[in-house]
């Protein structure tokens, strides 16, 4: 069963063992609006904490979307190209963006739990 | 995740509110900070709302617009030293659209024109100008038209509202009726439950519609009546903003500013025949040349070949990599169902089809020059 974290950028990265699956919270997805584009990062790519790694474009505006913690790109989710409204639909399941090999796990000690991200979700109104 | 969001951000206390604020908060509209008035960015969603107005009816409150009348003898003499349009040749309740120019033949706002029925003191004349240039359009008109023994009426006290979509007309129709009887850019008086509009058929989006002028203090119960007809929904400034860029028309302080003539915006359209011969406005002596001689540079409309959008300041390169021109406003088409753009090219690239590219995030974006506007337009003439 994997563990959900969460950052205070709004990004959310789902442990399981050495790999974390990432995205953005549903609270984000709510602020952007209609998602129209989603650019990934290509596979293989070593990213350190807090490096912009992928851009998600609503209607409105590009907003960049960054490491929660740092390791190598092992997969993306392709299907965003074709169906980037899944970000909307399911921010926090299907709308996935990509898939780290986690370079130090120490690092998600940094993060939020759900319960501390919900909080830290509503006091930014 | 980090967002740089042009449409507004989120309001702050100092916010004006327009007389609609309650109702657009009821309606779940959130709200954000333009032109110094909260207003709603969205309700439910851009994309649906957009939808809204292409194929049924929206509603967009417009209330923090410049409302003002010219009033005088030689009204329309007045203000044609100051725009290139054809005010002069205005029938009574006919509309049209012109930009205050200045010295150098940039352009200072954009701006709606009405001759209103004239009576026996004179001549008067309805304008509305944008939010975030009222406050220096009004001083500037205030001061030139005195010297035409013409005065401007700010009304502060009118509300406007934007009621666009193919089925607009019908809804209006039925709730005041006559206003379907209104010709693409006339106006008139109308009486709705014994409160006075001003109705004419108009609007920012490429569709068919209607603008309403009332006092302020009937504009939420008009709102609430029309939102509870059939077919009808509240949309929010985003879908304004792509409508509008689906129909190629121009945002102030984007597309066009006092560094762009009405010439290389592509407005040529609007300045009058005899306007033309007589010059008379100011910049006239740069704007006459341009119609000559034709711009330096054009503005464009871009369709790309991707799925990314370019936003305004992306460069534009020719197919050699070479920069020719800014993006000046572009994103998401929803009718288009792709990116959109528009922005100034050097003259010589500005054919439809030209190939050319957006540099977005420092990658070369393929985009091909097309006709404006990207979307075929619902106008009632």
């Amino acid at each position: 069963m994997p563990t959900t974290y969460f950052s205070e950028d709004h990004e959310w990265i789902a442990v399981d063992g050495d790999t974390g699956t990432v995205g953005i919270t549903d609270y984000a997805q709510e602020q952007l609006g209609d998602v129209v584009f989603v650019e990934l990062p290509e596979i293989g790519r070593t990213v350190i904490k807090g490096d912009d790694m992928a851009v998600v474009e609503s209607v409105k505006a590009a907003s960049e979307v960054y490491a929660p913690v740092g390791g190598e790109v092992v997969a993306v989710n392709e299907a965003l190209e074709d169906n980037p409204a899944a970000v909307n639909e399911d921010a926090e399941g299907e709308g996935w963006f990509v898939r780290l090999k986690l370079a130090d796990a120490a690092e998600l000690e940094d993060l939020m739990d759900a319960a501390a991200y919900a909080a830290f979700a509503e006091s930014q109104g | 995740m980090a967002t740089e969001n042009k449409t507004g951000n989120k309001t702050g206390p100092a916010a004006l509110r327009t007389p609609l604020y309650d109702l657009h908060v009821a309606q779940g509209g959130r709200m954000v900070d333009f032109a110094g008035y909260a207003l709603p960015v969205q309700y439910g969603g851009i994309i649906a709302e957009h939808e809204q107005a292409r194929s049924r009816a929206a509603l967009f409150d417009v209330s923090h617009m410049g409302q003002a009348r010219i009033v005088g003898a030689r009204a329309a003499e007045a203000l044609e030293s100051l725009v290139p349009g054809d005010i002069a040749g205005l029938g009574a309740g006919r509309m049209r659209y012109t930009q205050l120019t200045d010295d150098n033949g940039g352009i200072r706002d954009d701006l709606m024109v009405t001759r209103l029925a004239g009576d026996a003191s004179g001549d008067a004349l309805a304008i509305v100008v944008n939010a975030a240039c009222k406050d220096d359009d009004f001083a500037y008109l205030g001061a030139a038209l005195a010297g035409w023994d013409c005065s401007l009426e700010i009304d502060e006290s009118a509300a406007l509202l934007a009621f666009q979509g193919p089925e607009a007309a019908a809804v209006l129709e039925a709730a005041i009726p006559g206003a379907d009887g209104l010709a693409f850019l006339q106006g008139d008086c109308f009486d709705w439950r014994g409160v006075p509009l001003w109705i004419s058929r108009s609007g920012y989006t490429g569709e068919d519609g209607f603008e309403i002028s009332l006092p302020a203090h009937h504009a939420a119960a008009l709102a609430e009546a029309l939102l509870a007809c059939d077919g009808v929904a509240p949309a929010g400034l985003g879908a304004r903003d792509s409508l509008r860029l689906e129909a190629g028309l121009c945002l102030y302080g984007h597309d066009i500013d006092l560094t762009t003539t009405p010439v290389e915006a592509g407005l040529a359209w609007s300045i009058g025949k005899r306007r033309r011969a007589e010059g008379g406005f100011p910049g006239d002596g740069t704007i006459l040349d341009q119609l000559r001689n034709g711009p330096t540079r054009r503005r464009i409309g871009l369709r790309l070949e991707g799925r990314a959008p370019a936003r305004e300041g992306a460069e534009i390169c020719n197919a050699d990599g070479a920069p020719v021109g800014r993006v000046t406003s572009g994103g998401f088409g929803p009718t288009v169902g792709g990116p959109v753009a528009m922005g100034y090219v050097a003259a010589g690239h500005a054919a439809p089809g030209t190939p050319l590219a957006l540099t977005v995030r420092g990658r070369a974006l393929p985009a091909r020059v097309a006709c404006l506007p990207f979307i075929a337009p619902g106008y009632r003439r």
